[in-house]
């Protein structure tokens, strides 16, 4: 495994030097989704089954016969990397059981883009969830199908352009706003939801030590810009992602039992939604009416947020 | 010591699969497979088979959780039927060329529109090319026996492919029938702990499912149909094997009164015994006619099908799936595809009979094979149909 140099003149003991994502892969420049990997690799350890569904991180890792993972991985079709997930934790579970492996902890994790997670793969995610495995899921949030030519997903914000959504002459773009899976995944009663970002590495990392610590399902949404699909500089990736989170246009948040507390404070007041849309050609059509229209929704969602992390207890102190 | 219990054969393949130290199942409830699913449920719940029963949410489900398990060196079990396996279909491709020996029961049924619970063949023929071994029963001591010898096939190191096991819906997992079980000792000798090659472990990483580009893909699929051809030879091996440890016999074409016989009825799953009863009558009348059962319906077994059919003037294919588009049904198109290069080719004719558990009688198979002989080339005609 490759060491990167002077590593420990900046980061001592904050992050693993381990890598698990092997360089040489044919990710885009810039991809948000790879650095976003590499990042939940070095949280999770080598300990670790990835369980991948079709898409983007799958075709630029693994082109037979190489590989970038040094942690064992499968992949096998596009909407239930989840469900193999739940299969090898199950077959994981009994071969520990009958000692025919090792006695020690393999955490299962599955991951997948925001259409195998969100879109065709919420099936297979809701059942793993629902029955308890010892598993986690990450989604890789790009916000369209971008493998097969960034086609909207149910992730692709309010007016933005997709090759499904374009603007038109009567059309604005994407006419629907993002549905929110990491609350539909807090509805499964899981004990671990978080959002993150590679922008903010030792926060991504630290939410997934938490994950894999847990027994039990747990949730994370990571944000992953895609240069190539948004239509930005691919030197912008980690700037937009910071820009995401101080606009309030995607907030990192964690939901540990049942209580709601942001982990990285967003400005206040926020930064306009234009700072975050302007670098961006999937939303240059924007009039300003529609981005007013944005902003007006970006306040409610962050209030709507805000209003969870006052309220919300932790199931203890609820008993 | 082995013992013999009146059971219905539902519950007989669920008994079965507690007896081969399964390490996870995964079954998602379907009429009429659902006994399956519920009495392996109480196997486990009672502790008989020390297996992780994972209760899905839907057929797909249960298949992509067969993969990852055995992905991990698990011994892997998997029941369905009609619209499950339907919905399975998209991963059955992707087992067979992961070479995860998976075992799947398929309580054979019709296949949507209209809904129908009963039987025919319309759910498994789809999944024909879909690289998986396919063994049909015929009857309860079938199932029990074939269950019981399909990990061995499956995670032979020759083999490492999924097998379907083919219990017709209602007509065989709803009867009860007298079955004899081997004692679990016996059993365990006969297959032992499942020794997986390659597995998904951190202590030797390994990538399984990479994409590939034409430069490999084109001998990966020549690997895969090698795998599932070559598959025959170590099938009839663990069949000799069993005969040898338990004296019953299995053969990838079974034949009745096949012997001097003018006609053969082709015919593969629960039909056959009826069939059977239908050649009584015609040697009673004096027509010499005999059955051809199709046991091995994948690897399809053609040399044992030309062995077992040799002499007979005409055969007569017996389907229970259609396959629109085309003068002739699954079963049919290779059968006689099967024969095109022979010298002496017997005329081939196509029933289709049995649709969505249509009752099918001796008389019937009479009135079939006293067509067939007058037929003059191959004809294509459905029982029971106004």
């Amino acid at each position: 495994m490759s060491i990167i140099g002077n590593y420990d003149l900046y980061a001592p003991r904050l992050i693993d030097k381990k890598e698990y994502l092997a360089s040489g892969h044919t990710a885009c420049a810039g991809c948000g989704e790879a650095l976003a990997v590499r990042l939940v690799m070095k949280g999770l350890g080598e300990d670790t089954i990835v369980s991948n569904a079709t898409g983007c991180l799958e075709i630029f890792t693994t082109r037979y016969p190489t590989t970038a993972w040094e942690v064992p991985w499968i992949h096998v079709a596009f909407e239930n990397a989840a469900a193999v997930a739940a299969g090898v934790e199950s077959g994981i579970k009994a071969l520990r059981r009958k000692g025919r492996i090792p006695d020690r902890d393999v955490k299962s994790v599955s991951m997948a883009g925001d259409g195998g997670t969100t879109d065709i793969g919420l099936q297979a995610l809701s059942g793993a969830m629902e029955r308890g495995h010892d598993m986690f899921h990450v989604c890789y949030d790009n916000e369209a199908y971008m493998n097969t030519g960034i086609q909207r997903s149910s992730q692709t914000p309010f007016g933005a352009w997709s090759t499904t959504s374009p603007p038109g002459e009567v059309s604005f773009g994407q006419r629907t706003w993002k549905k929110n899976v990491p609350e539909i995944m807090v509805a499964h009663n899981l004990a671990y939801v978080a959002t993150a970002c590679p922008s903010y590495p030792i926060d991504l990392i630290n939410k997934i030590k938490k994950a894999k610590k847990l027994k039990g399902p747990a949730y994370i949404h990571v944000f992953a810009p895609c240069p190539t699909g948004w239509r930005m500089d691919s030197s912008l990736t980690i700037k937009i992602g910071r820009l995401a989170l101080e606009t309030g246009v995607f907030p990192l948040y964690e939901v540990e039992n049942g209580k709601y507390r942001i982990t990285v404070d967003m400005p206040d007041p926020l930064r306009p939604v234009g700072d975050y849309l302007k670098p961006q050609g999937r939303f240059r059509h924007l009039t300003p009416a529609l981005i007013e229209e944005i902003q007006e929704r970006v306040n409610l969602e962050v209030n709507k947020l805000k209003n969870k992390v006052n309220y919300s207890k932790p199931w203890e102190e609820l008993r | 010591m082995s013992k013999r219990i009146g059971m219905e054969v539902a519950l007989a393949a669920a008994e079965a699969v507690g007896m081969c130290n399964v390490d996870v199942a995964a079954v998602y409830p379907i009429t009429p497979q659902s006994h399956i699913a519920e009495h392996l449920s109480d196997l486990v719940a009672d502790g008989k088979t020390d297996t992780e029963y994972v209760t899905v949410e839907s057929e797909h489900t249960s298949m992509s959780i067969c993969i990852g398990a055995s992905a991990t060196g698990a011994r892997a079990y998997t029941a369905t039927c009609s619209q499950g396996l339907m919905l399975m279909h998209e991963l059955l491709p992707i087992a067979s060329a992961m070479r995860c020996p998976i075992v799947m029961s398929v309580a054979n049924r019709p296949v949507n529109a209209p809904l129908n619970i009963l039987s025919d063949h319309s759910d498994i023929m789809p999944q024909r090319d879909a690289g998986w071994i396919v063994i049909f029963c015929e009857n309860g001591q079938e199932v029990v026996d074939l269950t019981l010898m399909a990990y061995r096939i499956a995670e032979d190191k020759d083999v490492m492919l999924p097998v379907v096991i083919g219990i017709d819906g209602f007509i065989l997992t709803h009867m009860v029938e007298p079955m004899v079980f081997p004692d679990q000792k016996e059993v365990d000798k006969f297959l032992p702990v499942y020794k997986p090659y390659a597995t998904l472990h951190p202590d030797k990483p390994l990538t399984m499912g990479a994409f590939a580009m034409p430069d490999v893909f084109p001998e990966m699929m020549k690997a895969k149909d090698m795998a599932l051809t070559n598959s025959k030879k170590t099938i009839i091996k663990i069949w000799d094997e069993w005969e040898k440890k338990f004296g019953r016999r299995y053969n990838p074409v079974e034949t009745y009164r096949t012997d001097g016989a003018e006609v053969i009825l082709v015919s593969m799953g629960s039909m056959s015994e009826t069939a059977e009863l239908g050649v009584d009558m015609l040697r009673d009348k004096g027509i010499a006619a005999g059955v051809a059962k199709i046991r091995l319906w994948r690897p399809f077994p053609i040399e044992e099908l030309k062995a077992a059919t040799k002499g007979a003037r005409v055969l007569a294919v017996l389907d229970r799936a259609i396959s629109p588009g085309i003068e002739g049904a699954p079963v049919y198109t290779d059968v006689k595809a099967a024969f095109y290069d022979e010298k002496d080719r017997p005329v081939i004719v196509n029933w289709l009979i049995g649709l969505g558990g249509e009752d099918v009688t001796g008389e019937d198979f009479v009135e079939i094979a006293e067509k067939a002989l007058k037929a003059k080339k191959g004809e294509h005609e459905f029982l029971g149909v106004r």
